[in-house]
């Protein structure tokens, strides 16, 4: 399905080009329109692999409205070397074996230039394969370690998001230091939920504290309850990440459970993204943490950045949308798209990308990108990329409930999230 | 022209038109149809057990991931190199098919249905249960490099749609076989009276076992060689859907026919990628087509092509 | 937590859990056992009573508790008369043919859950339960060899889902004497016995099985309706009520009502108080398998009676 604003708004932008392109014999142009006369007035094709239904509908909606601002505002600018950007958006139903298809119908049916856009992980890892196969490079948003941990390949990178794996690392010292040394973290039962189980158990640990608890919920549960009177009585502090569409269960059962005695509660925003802070039965929340990977709330010293971003996007200064404010964004992830988008964009006109045929020419051209400072195109932050490991670091955000909003309390620095390498990808051949 | 001699040439005929199209397919369609191969292959096992026997199995998903795991495991684990692991995965099949035909045939109709769904279930958790090996829902990835069968790279597109076309011919060819051999005779008797097979001194648990088993190692087979050919293992193979989806090709092209899984598999495939093109809610095409099968073309397609022009067709 | 009060809380979430499995289940089984068919879409009937009480909550304004009201009024009936109509167009045409049927409902499984998708969409939209108190419950220990009462940290449940309890009993007990004291009851088993024999006597069987499939479906919509404020209601939520109640239906015999609440009640109660002992996967694991090994090998269930 080909994303009908996006398209529209594409044709009108070509004619200007064309214009532009035809005085370019003439003057001195900035440079991107000095590409366009060696180039056809092709648009670019962005194929999106993107959530609407299955599981992770609720992210893939605001995934899809974010690209949308990020590429109208690429092509308001003049598009990427001079040509437009088209966006084709397909629905994997949060899939794997679909999301595969997809990827194959991308590069082979409608002759994209490049896949992006997927966030679960397991999506991303039945799809890479045949990315790498097709020679698709392929952009994901995810935030899982799959990437930085080797398991895919040259074609698949993430440059726009960080991973659960840093993310973890750099709330230990902040949880071990303020909240309490005794740790007990509840996570979902596959995948996403273990890259938390895995790191921080180590990171805490490292911070002289202590993981006393472990408690693994299955993905498909709708009740919790039961699940609580496992966390020790000597807990200190209790760890949430949930995905899913129960979610909003699982922080209600937790405050029923706890009532008014309640120990301290770190939870990453996943438990409660796209969900309205002011819900019945979250008012327990007040004065604990969250891990945001991008303040929902504009916090009294937000950037010109946020700002921008903010209102490109469509979203009022709650995080939700401008349109609807029941409307909750899945603002701490959705971010990853607009930046990502810029990274293409950055990429290809370094490369002087012109067609599949240079596709290697853009993956190197990103591998060699090292520095993106804090501007309207990462406004999450300034971040750090490793060509070798094909993923990106940057600041993490600590938020605490306060009259019922997130304000950011703590943000970790860019060394707190990095770890060593555990791939070299530029080994591995084109 | 004799009925054999007839049926010859209509599915060798279709041998031979899917393996010229390896050279005038366009790159997407070339894919989808490597794809559309395996699949049918899955289709074509369970239908030796839904269409020939009779027997309607609403968990043969199991057998399907038993291939595609204990292929994929034996690479991930032991290193295995692809032909001992697709051995691995069929021999999974044969195993598990065979423990499930067991308990199973204990019971029949209804019963039958609900306890394969439940043996299905119990084997779709214990695939996330054992996680640490599996990882899980996220599944993992075969390399590229653990892909290459005696110099073959499967992960290379004309190599990928060879070996699909291999396995769809040789499931093809051996269903055919079978159910003109007197043992697929016996089969089909016991689908329209088991009393009276029973009667005529056919051992009908033994032959049903066996069906049972046919049908779990080709779906395991077709398992494992998707998991090889598309480089992913993941849970969601083993999910109830991928029980249905058998069915739903097998009900759609034809039960009880050689050519109906194919069909049936293809005209699925094409519906759910181009309706996925004008709605979200692509398998809603799918429920209506079940209802309207149900209610008004319950032999499929190639079913109906036996009822108006061949009364032959096998 | 201690593993007594642990036992207790989870014993009281397991009541909840069994109270909307047993209405939930007892539709299936009345299905079941007066049309002799498997309604595979009986989750989706479930899914879809929860959806419509967001809907009709949120359309009347109000205290919550009164959009609550008529939720819990109409929406079992909205979905009860969806299904008769679906039996009267699909499954009558198959002529109920066991098999056939069960193809025909995960058609309608699809149908009826992608066009929620397609029209409420994917998102799960909590409904504001009619009143939630937290209540903390005390427990006993013994200090010094004197029973002392104290309130164990988390030791609560809320005035909500007590109600859910009580009026789950309710809607039970209301269907029994359904069953057994009224006209519609006494058709409904004489088809149940024997249909031909129904038939010869003039009963209209159609119409009951249009009825009992209605009254199944509207059962399960009931069920969601009470369950939805304490969960959400979410377009793909109808797959675990399915298999819960075939695994109850199963247990508890196929088609015997009585069986249906008792094993609703030993797997609600179960499914809590197992999950303190065991991974909960692995405690679905060997259910299922519990379920599965029943069937082959007393395949009237734990409780049923075996039919000739």
């Amino acid at each position: 399905m080909t994303t009908g604003i996006v398209k529209q708004s594409g044709t009108t932008r070509r004619g200007a080009i064309k214009t532009l392109a035809a005085g370019a014999a003439v003057g001195s142009l900035p440079l991107w329109a000095r590409y366009t006369q060696a180039q056809t007035s092709e648009p670019i094709r962005i194929g999106f692999q993107v959530h609407r239904t299955g599981i992770g509908a609720a992210y893939g909606r605001w995934y899809d409205r974010t690209t949308t601002a990020a590429v109208q505002r690429i092509n308001d600018a003049g598009g990427i070397n001079g040509r437009m950007v088209e966006v084709i958006a397909e629905d994997d139903g949060t899939d794997p074996k679909r999301g595969a298809e997809v990827v194959e119908k991308f590069a082979s049916q409608h002759n994209c230039d490049i896949g992006f856009g997927t966030l679960f992980s397991h999506v991303v890892i039945g799809s890479a394969p045949r990315a790498g196969e097709l020679k698709l490079p392929y952009f994901v948003v995810s935030e899982g370690h799959h990437v930085a941990s080797g398991m895919l390949n040259r074609y698949t990178l993430q440059p726009g998001i960080t991973d659960v794996k840093s993310q973890v690392q750099a709330m230990a010292p902040f949880i071990a230091g303020n909240l309490g040394k005794k740790v007990t973290m509840i996570y979902p039962d596959y995948g996403f939920g273990y890259d938390h189980r895995d790191n921080l158990k180590p990171a805490i640990e490292a911070q002289g504290g202590e993981v006393v608890g472990m408690i693994a919920i299955p993905p498909s549960e709708t009740s919790f309850t039961k699940y609580f009177p496992k966390i020790p009585r000597e807990t200190e502090v209790v760890y949430h990440v949930m995905v899913g569409p129960a979610v909003l269960t699982f922080v209600k059962e937790l405050g029923e459970f706890f009532g008014p005695s309640r120990p301290e509660i770190f939870g990453f925003i996943d438990s409660l993204e796209a969900v309205d802070m002011a819900s019945p039965g979250l008012e327990f929340l007040e004065g604990t943490y969250f891990w945001e990977g991008m303040p929902r709330y504009a916090q009294p010293d937000q950037t010109g950045h946020d700002k921008l971003y903010r209102a490109a996007v469509g979203v009022d200064d709650n995080g939700a949308s401008v349109s609807d404010p029941k409307d909750v964004s899945t603002y701490a992830h959705m971010f990853g798209c607009w930046e990502t988008l810029y990274v293409i964009k950055a990429g290809m006109e370094t490369a002087g990308y012109q067609g599949p045929a240079d596709r290697a020419k853009l993956i190197e051209a990103v591998e060699a990108m090292r520095h993106m400072p804090l501007s309207d195109e990462h406004p999450q932050g300034a971040k750090l990329f490793n060509g070798k490991t094909h993923q990106v670091f940057g600041p993490q955000y600590i938020s605490k409930v306060t009259d019922g909003k997130l304000l950011v309390v703590h943000t970790t620095s860019i060394e707190d999230t990095m770890y060593p390498d555990e791939v070299d990808y530029t080994s591995q051949a084109f | 022209m004799s009925e054999g001699l007839k049926s010859a040439l209509v599915h060798g005929g279709l041998l031979v038109v899917l393996f010229g199209l390896q050279f005038v397919l366009p790159a997407y369609h070339h894919g989808n149809l490597a794809r559309i191969m395996v699949l049918a292959s899955y289709a074509i096992g369970f239908n030796v057990l839904f269409g020939y026997t009779g027997l309607l199995s609403l968990g043969h998903a199991l057998f399907f991931a038993a291939g595609m795991y204990g292929m994929g495991l034996s690479v991930e684990h032991l290193g295995a190199a692809p032909a001992p692991a697709l051995l691995a995965g069929v021999v999974a099949g044969l195993l598990v098919s065979g423990v499930i035909g067991v308990l199973a045939l204990r019971t029949s109709g209804v019963a039958f249905m609900i306890v394969t769904l439940m043996f299905a279930q119990a084997g779709y958790l214990t695939v996330l249960y054992a996680g640490a090996y599996t990882r899980g829902d996220e599944g993992f990835v075969v390399q590229q490099a653990q892909r290459v069968m005696m110099g073959v790279d499967l992960s290379d597109p004309s190599h990928r749609y060879f070996a699909g076309f291999t396995l769809f011919a040789i499931c093809l060819i051996a269903t055919l076989w079978l159910v003109r051999s007197p043992f697929g005779k016996v089969l089909i008797a016991i689908r329209e009276n088991e009393d009276r097979a029973t009667m005529l001194g056919y051992d009908v648990f033994a032959r049903k076992l066996a069906a049972v088993m046919i049908s779990g190692t080709i779906s395991a087979m077709a398992g494992a060689v998707y998991g090889l050919l598309f480089g992913y293992v993941g849970a969601s193979f083993a999910s109830v859907q991928y029980s249905i989806f058998p069915l739903l090709w097998v009900l759609l092209g034809g039960a009880g026919t050689i050519v109906g899984p194919f069909i049936g598999t293809l005209f699925m495939f094409y519906l759910i990628d181009l309706s996925s093109q004008v709605t979200t809610a692509y398998m809603l095409i799918a429920g209506i087509v079940l209802v309207a099968l149900t209610l008004f073309a319950p032999q499929g397609l190639a079913g109906m092509l036996r009822k108006r022009i061949w009364r032959g067709l096998p | 937590m201690e593993i007594g009060p642990y036992l207790m809380l989870a014993s009281l979430e397991g009541a909840v859990t069994a109270a909307v499995l047993a209405l939930t289940a007892v539709g299936l089984s009345l299905v079941f056992g007066v049309m002799r068919v498997v309604n595979v879409a009986h989750g989706e009937f479930f899914m879809l009573g929860a959806v419509l009480a967001w809907w009709v909550t949120s359309l009347i304004g109000g205290h919550p508790a009164l959009g609550f009201a008529v939720a819990l009024l109409s929406v079992p009936v909205l979905v009860g008369l969806l299904a008769a109509a679906a039996d009267m167009t699909v499954l009558k045409r198959v002529s109920h043919d066991p098999e056939r049927t069960i193809v025909a409902t995960i058609g309608i499984l699809y149908i009826l859950q992608q066009v929620t998708l397609m029209t409420y969409g994917p998102d799960a939209r909590p409904v504001v339960p009619p009143f939630n108190a937290r209540l903390a419950l005390p427990w006993v220990e013994f200090v010094g060899g004197r029973p002392q009462l104290y309130w164990p940290w988390g030791l609560s449940t809320t005035s909500y889902k007590l109600a859910v309890i009580g009026a789950a009993t309710l809607v039970l007990i209301g269907v029994w004497l359904g069953m057994t004291r009224t006209r519609a009851g006494l058709l409904m088993r004489a088809t149940q016995m024997d249909r031909d024999m129904a038939l010869a006597f003039g009963i209209p069987v159609e119409r009951v099985y249009a009825l009992v499939f209605g009254l199944g479906a509207g059962l399960a919509a009931m069920a969601a309706v009470l369950i939805v404020p304490i969960q959400q209601a979410h377009y793909l939520m109808g797959g675990d009520p399915l298999l819960l109640s075939f695994i109850v239906v199963i247990i508890g015999g196929l088609g015997s009502l009585p069986g249906t609440v008792v094993a609703a009640i030993l797997i609600g109660l179960s499914d809590g108080i197992i999950s303190v002992f065991f991974s909960p996967t692995l405690a679905k694991i060997l259910a299922t398998l519990l379920v599965a090994l029943v069937l082959v090998f007393r395949p009237q269930g734990l409780f049923g009676e075996r039919r000739t």
